[in-house]
């Protein structure tokens, strides 16, 4: 297992919240993709059925903030400053995926970009855009 | 389930009882009435999203808010329909203090034929002092055209979110 693997398994397994989703990530090289499985208690409509709007931010905001942290190696958790998030198609009660891409990362914020899919890459689910406060590694 | 709502129990329930994520998390409902609601997440070791700092999740927070949002869409329409998030934006303005639960209050100030407008806040002691705060837009009669027409969906009805 490579450093960034271990880091990114050791942080998403310390985050409480990211263990109750259930969200798990894998790394080829240096891209991650976060997954997170179908449960029955991330859903928000059942009738649709449709995951819940606020599990995909978060799901997304963790996938923002794991990226962050392995490029950067950093000891403690990005904050983030803002989050926007855009829901193109329903959630279905498949497993969702996600991939970061930093598009700005300078000495204090990281901007962000998130993209989740479920069957079709290309057709994604949600969209995030995101500020992050990146903390110094001395902390 | 608090008895302060003057509106009627279907749009409460078609925000709490009615969704298993909003029950998963433990929201309880504060208070609502037309256009406003407020929810309160009580604090919970495994919603911390900082074992550092041992502070409520940004994400929870991200949910609380959503939901809020959307109930507060409900009491403005005053009807059961399903509503979809378009976009959500939310500005964090500081961590929630440790060990503590998070309230969420939302007001729905515009509703037109198809969509409804929304702005939130949530905090933890004092209401002027937020953690977050949120603007959203939803569709309202997100599956219209798609149940029982036989027609396939208009490609903006296509479009129901995550709820």
């Amino acid at each position: 297992m490579s450093d960034a693997a271990e880091q990114l398994d050791a942080l998403l397994s310390r985050i409480p919240y990211a263990r109750y989703l259930g969200m798990r990530a894998e790394l080829a090289g240096d891209e991650m993709t976060a997954i997170l499985p179908f449960a029955p208690h991330l859903i928000g409509n059942p009738t649709l059925p449709a995951i819940h709007g606020g599990v995909l931010g978060a799901f997304m905001e963790m996938t923002a903030l794991a990226q962050i942290s392995i490029m950067q190696g950093l000891t403690r958790q990005p904050r983030p400053i803002d989050i926007s998030v855009e829901y193109l198609r329903p959630a279905r009660p498949l497993t969702t995926y996600a991939r970061a891409e930093i598009r700005k990362i300078g000495r204090r914020i990281a901007n962000v970009h998130v993209e989740a899919w479920q069957e079709t890459r290309a057709n994604p689910i949600t969209l995030l855009r995101g500020h992050f406060l990146l903390s110094p590694k001395e902390d | 389930m608090s008895n302060e709502t003057d509106f009627p129990k279907a749009s409460e329930r078609g925000r709490f009882d009615w969704s298993p994520h909003a029950q998963a998390l433990g929201f309880e409902f504060v208070s609502s009435q037309k256009a406003w609601a407020t929810l309160k997440l009580p604090f919970r070791e495994d919603l911390v999203g900082d074992p550092d700092s041992g502070v409520i999740a940004g994400g929870a927070v991200t949910a609380l808010l959503d939901h809020v949002c959307g109930h507060a869409v409900m009491m403005a329409i005053d009807f059961m329909t399903p509503i979809a998030t378009l976009d959500l934006r939310i500005d964090y303005m500081r961590a929630a203090e440790p060990g503590l639960g998070v309230f969420a209050e939302a007001n729905c100030y515009k509703v037109t034929r198809s969509i409804a407008f929304v702005r939130a806040s949530a905090w933890d002691k004092d209401k002027d002092d937020p953690v977050a705060t949120a603007q959203a837009a939803f569709m309202i009669n997100s599956d219209s055209g798609r149940r029982g027409s036989g027609h396939p969906p208009e490609a903006t009805s296509g479009q129901a979110g995550a709820r």
